[in-house]
């Protein structure tokens, strides 16, 4: 077991480097879930069958298929994501601005692949809502947004923050897949390396990368327990 | 009112049909209701008078006929219809407050977020509307703290906070336990008597003969009869509406 702890920086660094990705595809999934979840309610039959159909690949393809287009069908339409190196965001997340694209893309996958469960969780919150809050919003003349913002989605927060939170944590656990995609450092990378090509034993290093990922999932987890509990009081 | 159009009716309904799938709910209505007009909607449970109701606010849209409203045919969709929802106020069965908005703020929301009134001055007048229901002391408390008559009159003060030109009750008594339904219908009465236009499916026969102008009497989605309140119930000219009322009124 001393790989633990002669490798421990090697660890830490795969540790931050999932941190990063996880922080960043949290974000990301969670506004672009939203777009979507607003577009499958909204009134304009197009905007649905968008929303719908966005949910209806996203959802249903495997993640390691869409990790596949980020990485190498981005780079074949000639794009190296280069838009995702924001100023200020790079400078906090460094590998968001490398040369290397490949952090880029997987990030990228991660987003598409999560925000569609992100806008399920979002629109069972909403369904959670009685029909006639939004009824009574729209006889007051108050518009499809307004009905949302001041009426809708106040009251379905409560309904979608553990099913999202669960989203989430999934997403921590995709992210392994990142370290086959090209990129460097991150926890799985970390596994491969230290029992590839540095000869550890294997049994040791995937102790070592679980931890990694329970410190961040097994808090997240206990947070959703406490909102649940003090629900079930509320109610 | 300083309307120029006075005597022309407010609403119209032109052989308007409606299917839920293959439930005709809506059978070739035609109705009009004038400005100042109390109409009262009465009729078997299924007989399409709440889906009546909900048409005119465009709450359920219709396979075909016209509808319009002080003139104009009901828009569609969006800004338009948006706003001729601010101007027809409507009362649920289940009250439908919004559940985390104290009363006050179920009062207001309307006014400031559609008609873009200054919170202040909403305020004040919310409060004045809370006061002529009758439960200006419980402007801060929440929905669910409220008894059901309290709420059924918070929900009309808050439509009447629109200052609509019409107000729509679809079965306003219906949920509530019968100590109550006197209060909400007390409301109701002096609204009436206001010269606001309404347009109230109800069960309360009582209502219907002391503050309705007309009583409209449906059966299987179809307007059987339309007839002054003390014509229809002494001298109903239908079988249907017969039936009807030796049902409900000999208990």
């Amino acid at each position: 077991m001393n790989v633990l702890i002669d490798k421990f920086d090697v660890f830490a660094g795969g540790f931050w480097l999932t941190l990063q990705i996880c922080i960043l595809a949290a974000i990301g999934a969670l506004v672009l879930g939203a777009i979507v979840a607003v577009l499958r309610i909204s009134p304009v039959p197009p905007l649905r069958a968008l929303g719908t159909s966005y949910v209806n690949v996203f959802r249903n393809m495997p993640l390691t298929v869409v990790m596949f287009f980020a990485a190498f069908g981005l780079p074949a339409l000639g794009s190296n994501a280069d838009f995702l190196r924001i100023p200020l965001l790079d400078s906090l997340f460094t590998r968001l601005g490398t040369d290397l694209p490949y952090f880029r893309f997987a990030l990228i996958a991660l987003v598409l692949y999560t925000a569609a469960f992100v806008c399920e969780a979002l629109r069972s919150g909403v369904n959670a809502v009685p029909a006639g809050q939004a009824e009574a919003a729209r006889s007051l003349g108050l518009t499809f947004g307004q009905n949302l913002r001041h009426v809708v989605l106040p009251q379905s927060w409560q309904a979608s923050i553990v099913p999202l939170g669960s989203v989430i944590i999934a997403m921590i656990k995709n992210s392994a897949l990142a370290g086959f995609f090209g990129v460097v450092g991150d926890l799985s990378a970390t596994a491969d390396q230290l029992t590839g090509a540095e000869g550890y034993a294997f049994i040791p290093v995937a102790i070592g990368i679980s931890i990694g990922y329970l410190i961040m999932t097994v808090p997240l987890g206990a947070l959703l327990d406490r909102i649940e509990k003090r629900q079930a009081v509320a109610r | 009112m300083d309307d120029v159009t006075t005597g022309e009716p407010l609403i119209v309904l032109d052989a308007v049909n409606k299917w839920f799938g293959p439930l005709h709910v809506l059978d070739d209505v035609s109705l009009s209701v004038g400005r100042g007009e109390v109409v009262v909607v009465i009729g078997p449970s299924g007989s399409g008078k709440s889906t009546l109701c909900r048409t005119i606010n465009r709450l359920e849209p219709i396979n075909s006929g016209t509808i319009t409203f002080d003139g104009q045919p009901l828009p569609a969709e969006g800004k338009p219809l948006a706003k001729l929802r601010s101007e027809v106020g409507m009362v649920f069965q289940s009250f439908n407050l919004f559940a985390h908005k104290t009363i006050l703020e179920n009062v207001t929301l309307g006014p400031i977020k559609v008609r873009k009134e200054k919170p202040a001055a909403a305020r004040e007048r919310g409060l004045a509307l809370l006061d002529r229901v009758g439960i200006a002391n419980q402007a801060d408390k929440f929905p669910a703290q409220l008894s059901g008559g309290q709420q059924q009159r918070a929900a009309i003060a808050r439509a009447l906070a629109m200052q609509p030109k019409a107000m729509l009750f679809d079965e306003p008594t219906s949920a509530l336990d019968p100590e109550m339904v006197g209060e909400v219908l007390d409301v109701m009465t002096s609204l009436a008597s206001d010269g606001m236009t309404m347009v109230v499916v109800t069960h309360e026969m009582g209502f219907a003969r002391h503050a309705a102008n007309r009583v409209i009497f449906m059966a299987d989605g179809q307007l059987v009869e339309d007839a002054p309140p003390a014509e229809f119930f002494a001298n109903p000219r239908s079988e249907r509406a017969r039936d009807f009322l030796s049902k409900i009124l000999t208990h």
